[in-house]
């Protein structure tokens, strides 16, 4: 396999962090060399945030640039158009359906984009968008959203559900299990909803 | 057994199989999680120190006393420790002694962008510096055994995307490492002139044994690729980026960056073509390389500021310009801000409210200076902002209005703050500080410090006692007040702004994302009632909302720690949802 770049994107306090460490433990478990980069800090204060997961036979660099992402991973909108640009002409990006105002727009001194979605699409077939946040919402706590989002892009990949439950196992607090592996057969539905 | 690790924590693995007996740092980002990792092993003492100095300090001892010592801490902390650092040098080490130290190219999370390469150099300890986490943990190990082997201290360089990202890692059992013999040697562990001249005799000595080291030891490697044409000297992160952009070319990789080795690089020099060395911040290789008449592309090419890259590399080097889309435009940016609920944002709308010149310090807090809030008008390192407001009143002298606070975090306070306040008492100043003690470290993720009363094992143990502290040090005037009672705060600091000697305010509140800060509900509006006069958007909360027409309550962000309802001439804001409802 040729390596796989996914960008996840979101504001601080969505769970990027956790959601890289459960791709990077999945792709260790399905055998291949991964670099996972973080960046913590300031950013997390509500800002927004990403994290790269690069997975193939042998990555150097841990950073993902502009038109090399292979799949964007955003849970929220504004920051999927944000990065936009760093996925690949023909790369999938999966979006979750949910606005948070940044404070330039809070303050009422910008505007949030209303055309997110149709610039999202423009030029591009591997578009996803879902709301994660209504799916989460059912399962009784928003904070699985991130979860429900790497069960979609879970389908996406090569790698076996059995092997994502087990890196979900090792990556979660155990209070937490149940629920963020019900969020990831969740998601994991939804994309079979999404399939063409 | 292979793991997926952090830097950080592939760092504290190999310290605990080292056999590593203290481990001691100041929280600062990228190096905090090298010591949370080290204290989820209960074989190594681990502490957060007040400062970055006395981590030394304490590391240093521990090496004396015999037992293997690291000590961790971010670019800027190696500036405050950087006193010990110079002379443990030249007393060199009884147990290994490594200090870790991680630089921030591109400013993720720092005030400044220096390149801690200078002080290996500077101080004349050797510095070897990691491309991926399996070095981290390998590094670490053999400088503790290099350390005791060429009595010196070694520091480990880390950068941000090192210390920050994952990637596989051999695991390996401890081994313990029993304590050396601490023999009385007041040749060695005193200095003082006459022994520090003879000491600095030896350290010379020690850097040429080092530098002929470097041309051998494996932590220096030439890799020959299919071609010649093309050589890359580089080290750490850039070694990552340079196989990527240049791919099949010959590389040096030197995981020894201080002593560069002169022969291994003169000889791989003259077998390539182009030599290129690629090395983030300053051209620290690439100097010694013209020093030595070696001709090498660098500078010349790459920037000196920020974070490099392979895309960088391909379009300055190899002038591959990527086919990508342009940058999206109309984009609003999305900057970090103070959390819903967060102390600091009573205080902040306070000293706005009442005009005063802020001078600021490190943390969360620094946030303050952003809108809406502008509520801070300096920061420069930590403990800063007292000095700074000192300097301000006697450069003023007697036309000073004295319309201005230093604020400061209870965390910064402890580690640099308190000698900047004895200096205000002792040189006659009147500032008024303002202490945010939220109960914990906040900025770096939650650690705990002096004033807490927890260790960082979170074991209980004295806390400090700030208002004694203030009052043993000769301030007489100390208030303890809640910002979020604004209205009792907003008296409190005018009265101690214009009180006529120094003052402390402490700010108590603590951080509401602590577990023990129990907020409950959300505030909602009353559209009745509200003129829609905008004066809640001023505390700058992410919760209270401007939709062009109206102010509503973002729900889901908001915790309930109604802040916002004191701010309200017309009651508008109301509390809903919780125990209440």
């Amino acid at each position: 396999m040729s390596n796989v770049s996914v960008l996840i994107a979101g504001v601080g306090g969505q769970g990027t962090l956790l959601t890289s460490r459960v791709l990077g433990a999945a792709a260790v478990k399905a055998g291949y060399d991964v670099k996972v980069s973080e960046v913590h800090g300031m950013a997390q204060r509500g800002g927004s945030v990403i994290t790269y997961v690069k997975i193939g036979e042998n990555v150097n660099s841990p950073i993902i640039e502009k038109g090399e992402a292979d799949i964007l991973l955003c849970f929220e909108k504004l920051e999927a158009l944000r990065w936009l640009d760093y996925a690949k002409k023909d790369g999938t990006i999966i979006v979750n359906d949910q606005r948070i105002d940044p404070m330039p727009v809070i303050i009422g001194r910008e505007k949030y984009p209303d055309d997110i979605i149709s610039r999202i699409k423009a030029g591009r077939s591997g578009v996803f968008v879902i709301d994660a946040l209504k799916t989460a919402k059912e399962l009784g706590n928003i904070k699985v959203l991130n979860i429900v989002m790497v069960g979609f892009l879970a389908r996406k990949t090569g790698i076996k559900k059995e092997i994502w439950h087990e890196a979900i196992r090792e990556t979660v607090k155990a209070k937490f299990l149940a629920l963020n592996l019900k969020a990831f057969d969740e998601g994991y539905k939804l994309a079979e909803s999404y399939s063409n | 057994m292979k793991k997926l690790m952090l830097g950080n924590e592939a760092i504290a693995r190999g310290a605990y199989e080292a056999g590593v007996k203290v481990a001691t740092a100041y929280p600062g980002t990228p190096s905090t999680e090298i010591t949370e990792f080290i204290a989820t092993y209960d074989e190594i003492f681990s502490e957060w120190s007040p400062n970055e100095k006395v981590a030394l300090e304490v590391a240093i001892g521990a090496s004396f006393a015999g037992g293997r010592a690291v000590c961790s801490m971010k670019h800027v902390g190696l500036n405050v420790a950087a006193d010990p650092l110079f002379t443990v040098s030249y007393t060199g080490v009884n147990g290994g002694l490594v200090i870790c130290v991680a630089d921030d190219p591109g400013m993720h999370s720092s005030q400044n962008e220096q390149d801690s390469r200078h002080y290996a150099k500077a101080a004349k300890v050797p510095m070897l510096e990691p491309a991926d986490s399996q070095e981290c943990k390998d590094f670490i190990k053999k400088a503790l055994e290099l350390s005791e082997e060429f009595d010196t201290p070694f520091i480990i360089r880390l950068t941000t995307r090192i210390a920050h990202s994952q990637s596989l890692v051999e695991i390996g059992e401890r081994v313990e490492m029993p304590l050396k013999q601490y023999n009385k040697d007041i040749g060695k562990y005193v200095m003082m002139p006459a022994m520090a001249r003879k000491r600095h005799v030896i350290v010379e000595e020690r850097m040429k044994r080092l530098a002929s080291y470097a041309e051998e030891t494996e932590l220096n490697r030439i890799e020959w690729g299919g071609s010649t044409d093309i050589g890359v000297i580089t080290s750490g992160i850039c070694y990552q980026y340079s196989k990527e952009a240049f791919g099949d070319v010959s590389y040096l990789k030197l995981g020894m960056v201080y002593p560069l080795p002169e022969k291994l690089i003169a000889e791989f020099a003259s077998k390539v073509k182009t030599l290129y060395v690629i090395e983030e911040l300053d051209p620290f290789i690439e100097e010694f390389l013209k020093q030595k008449g070696i001709s090498c592309i660098g500078k010349e090419k790459l920037p000196v500021t920020g974070e490099y890259s392979a895309g960088l590399i391909r379009k300055e080097i190899l002038g591959i310009n990527e086919d990508t889309a342009g940058l999206q435009e109309n984009v609003p940016v999305r900057p970090p801000v103070l959390c819903p609920g967060c102390p600091h944002r009573g205080v902040f709308y306070t000293l706005r409210k009442n005009r005063l010149t802020v001078t600021g310090d490190i943390g969360c807090y620094t946030l303050g200076s952003m809108s809406p809030l502008e509520a801070m008008d300096t920061c420069v390192c930590m403990g800063a902002s007292i000095g700074v407001a000192h300097g301000m009143e006697k450069a003023l002298g007697d036309g000073d209005d004295r319309r201005r606070v230093a604020v400061i975090g209870d965390s910064t306070f402890i580690h640099s703050g308190i000698t900047g306040l004895i200096d205000i008492v002792y040189n006659k100043g009147t500032s008024t500080v303002i202490i945010l003690d939220n109960s914990i470290t906040g900025m770096t993720g939650h650690q705990p410090n002096p004033a807490t009363g927890y260790t960082i094992k979170g074991e209980k143990t004295r806390q400090v006692d700030l208002v004694k502290l203030c009052n043993a040090i000769g301030i007489d005037r100390v208030r303890v007040c809640d910002p979020f009672n604004l209205e009792e705060f907003d008296k409190v600091v005018k009265e101690e702004v214009e009180a006529n000697e120094p003052s402390v305010i402490i700010a108590q509140r603590p951080c509401a994302l602590l577990k023990t800060v129990k907020y409950e509900g959300y505030v909602r509006v009353n559209t009745e009632k509200c003129k829609y006069c905008k004066v809640c958007m001023r505390l700058g909360c992410p919760a209270i909302v401007d939709t062009g027409d109206g102010i509503i309550i973002n729900e889901a962000l908001c915790g309930g720690c109604e802040l916002c309802l004191g701010v309200c001439r017309f009651n508008a804001l109301e509390k809903a949802g919780g125990s209440n409802e």
